[in-house]
């Protein structure tokens, strides 16, 4: 947790949550949705679309980290880009500090973007290899008209030397660069124009567990200096769990939990998420190994089941035919602790409702051990 | 054990000769593996485990070269005495390997059922029939639902998780003595990793293959390995029983890897980094290869290319602190006095208030 989101912590009026919630939120999402469209034959005919991210909300704290996790194909790298229109959303709302990001003409969104940033996953195809990496980093400068000349000159050796690397490095080629140094690259290029927000697209995924974390720490320390906030997109949940403040757990295109990293990681409420963390290889060998493994592959989000779209591969021992009939909404299952089951109680969606669409099993609270032996091991 | 080991490996070194200078990505590695067993091979890009693995199988080619002195003895055969037909009746059937990629492991052009059968084709008299069968076979052991019309589909109709399925399905077609694993889960997402280490771990069981697991993944170390080679620059530096490796590291990477990772239900305040990256296997640093990345290098560090020194019973380390133990104090150094651990009981109560 950063130093700032430890004083709101502790401020008193309650949780993180609760005084991010009071405050208006730096970002808000609201029922964004993103499909693709799926052309088929000569003609294009219309075959449909994918539904990469199918009605998502949040809202992300000034100086909070959210963190989205969820396997590939489950939207979030999309959700990531379509923040910053980098992906046109095909319907829903975006505000940034109230401002109606998709109301926006191009000269305007270009103002935005020098307030939110981007960094991306791939730090071997993200930088340009005919660039410097003065260049790179001036770019952005330049482009907003920060700073000129020698002025820039002294920004860019500043920024360098913000996040580790040597200044006289200004001069070299991407190439000449591990992948750790390129990611630092990346990250003072997203710095060089102050923003407020950085969108982190798997930002340590593609580095060595030594080399990502001083890249996490970096992130952090660059956090608690300059009051950042960071949506932070990983498939790695012991990353996310170290960085986030609070963390969303996606699934074929929908938010399907969210809550503070303490709570989630404690007591997992959807059975997808609880599956997501049993399946991640403990690092200590005398661990109990139990695992809910979970059949079969993610169905395809160009068809994604009826219902609660985890149905089909769903372990909660209370699923029923309901649940291929009734779209569970994101509900506040305890206080600031969001998930989507119409079978974990308690839920919005009544008894009687459930047994008009032929449900047979009461809502009943399920929480395998396997879920949380993580945090017992601690 | 009295049996002799399946496989040992002594003195490997394979050398790269390239414009930029001699890569000696592999120097001098020794180990060896008993029947049944699970031997894993941990470390980070450039350390040398993948080269390690193609060169068993002698799959190195140009400008890389396996050095005189290595020796590779497999079910009492010196594999680098053999000719290329003997070293091929080896390949897929004794000693079998699951790549990392399975996208570009599997030939998009042809169907997965033909691509398992030609394995038997190729190690056995079977007839076109009896390979087909045989394929299909193992898809059903390696449980891809409806076997029969998958074997039918191409690669590319095939999830990830099928596809490293098939890559399963292939190497224990011929059911051989020693599979070699490399990153065989990195590609893939948690939950069909969790599945796929589990049908191996089935497998293993059932036809008693020994397994060379290599990843970068401590993590799936600790789940499936009972042995494990740290690897670091070429050497191997630290090899010791899974259970002390993780209770009882020695070497100072050892120990800079496990506390660089973050652990879910665990969260620290920092993560402790090893400072630095990993040298070019082009110029290893002299002495001790960590020493540049080490909290407690000293002079002798710089001075003395350390051996592997004796730690415990089957625990050995390339380190002089096994000579001189008095020096595990931590140098001062700006990053490393940041990278103080907070308990997990304090940041948890932190998380809560």
């Amino acid at each position: 947790m950063t130093d700032a989101a430890q004083r709101r912590a502790a401020a008193p009026g309650g949780s993180t949550l609760g005084s991010a919630a009071a405050a208006t939120p730096l970002l808000s999402v609201s029922q964004l949705t993103k499909h693709f469209p799926i052309r088929r034959g000569l003609f294009g005919r219309d075959g449909g679309a994918v539904r990469a991210v199918d009605g998502v909300s949040l809202d992300v704290a000034r100086g909070e980290t959210l963190g989205i996790v969820g396997e590939s194909g489950c939207g979030k790298t999309t959700l990531g880009r379509c923040i910053l229109r980098l992906i046109e959303p095909t319907s829903g709302q975006i505000h940034f500090d109230g401002i109606d990001v998709r109301a926006l003409d191009a000269g305007s969104l270009r103002r935005l973007r020098r307030r939110i940033q981007i960094i991306f996953q791939d730090p071997f195809s993200s930088l340009n290899p005919r660039m410097t990496v003065g260049a790179i980093v001036r770019e952005g400068l330049t482009i907003h008209r920060l700073a000129t000349g020698a002025e820039a000159d002294k920004r860019v050796r500043q920024l360098l030397d913000e996040v580790g690397l040597r200044p006289e490095y200004a001069s070299r080629y991407p190439h000449e660069f591990s992948g750790g140094q390129r990611q630092r690259i990346g990250i003072a290029r997203a710095l060089a124009v102050e923003p407020e927000l950085i969108v982190c697209d798997e930002p340590v995924s593609a580095l060595d567990v030594s080399v990502q974390a001083q890249v996490i720490n970096l992130l952090q320390d660059l956090q608690r200096d300059r009051g950042l906030t960071y949506l932070f997109i990983a498939h790695d949940l012991s990353v996310v769990e170290h960085i986030a403040t609070r963390v969303a757990v996606m699934y074929l295109g929908k938010i399907v939990e969210l809550a503070t990293g303490a709570d989630l990681y404690r007591e997992p409420i959807m059975p997808y998420t609880q599956a997501l963390l049993s399946a991640v290889p403990v690092p200590d060998p005398t661990a109990s190994r139990e695992r809910i493994v979970l059949t079969g592959d993610v169905p395809s989000p160009a068809n994604p089941p009826s219902g609660c779209v985890f149905h089909p591969r769903c372990p909660h021992p209370g699923k029923d035919v309901a649940c291929s009939a009734i779209v569970p909404p994101l509900e506040e299952k305890a206080p600031g602790h969001w998930a989507a089951c119409i079978k974990q109680p308690p839920t919005t969606v009544p008894w009687h409702a459930q047994q008009q669409a032929g449900a047979t099993h009461p809502p009943e609270r399920h929480l395998p051990l396997a879920a949380i032996t993580h945090g017992l091991s601690s | 054990m009295t049996q002799p080991p399946l496989l040992t490996v002594s003195d490997l070194r394979t050398y790269f000769y390239t414009g930029a200078g001699t890569a000696r990505a592999v120097d001098g590695v020794s180990f060896s593996i008993g029947a049944g067993e699970t031997l894993g091979i941990v470390g980070e890009s450039g350390c040398g485990k993948s080269v390690t693995a193609l060169s068993i199988l002698r799959l190195i080619q140009q400008p890389g070269r396996l050095e005189s002195g290595s020796k590779i003895v497999f079910e009492g055969k010196d594999l680098l005495q053999l000719d290329d037909a003997g070293i091929r009746q080896i390949r897929g059937n004794r000693i079998a390997m699951i790549f990392q990629e399975p996208m570009t492991a599997l030939n998009p052009v042809f169907t997965v059922g033909d691509q398992i059968a030609e394995v038997v084709r190729v190690h056995s008299k079977a007839s076109r029939r009896a390979a087909w069968d045989r394929a299909v076979e193992m898809l059903t052991i390696v449980g891809i639902p409806a076997p029969a019309e998958r074997a039918r589909q191409y690669p590319h109709q095939l999830s990830g998780g099928m596809r490293q399925r098939v890559l399963i399905a292939m190497a224990l077609v011929m059911s051989p003595a020693l599979v070699i694993a490399d990153e065989p889960t990195t590609a893939l997402d948690v939950t069909i990793q969790a599945q796929i280490l589990e049908l191996l771990a089935e497998l293993q069981q059932r036809l008693g293959t020994s397994i060379v697991m290599i990843t970068h993944d401590l993590g799936v170390i600790a789940e499936v390995a009972s042995r494990v080679l740290v690897m670091y620059g070429g050497e191997v530096v630290e090899e010791a029983r899974v259970e002390t490796l993780f209770a009882e590291p020695h070497h100072p990477y050892t120990e800079g890897l496990l506390h660089a990772m973050p652990r879910v239900g665990r969260r620290q305040e920092r993560l402790a980094v090893i400072p630095g990256n990993v040298p070019p296997p082009t110029a290893w640093p002299s002495g001790c290869r960590f020493r540049d990345r080490c909290p407690y290098a000293w002079d002798r560090c710089e001075r003395e290319h350390p051996p592997l020194y004796q730690i415990g019973a089957g625990h050995t380390s390339r380190c002089h602190l096994a000579d001189e133990p008095e020096r595990r104090v931590r140098r001062p150094r700006a990053e490393a006095t940041a990278a103080t651990l907070v308990s997990p009981a304090t940041s948890r109560a932190g998380d809560a208030a």
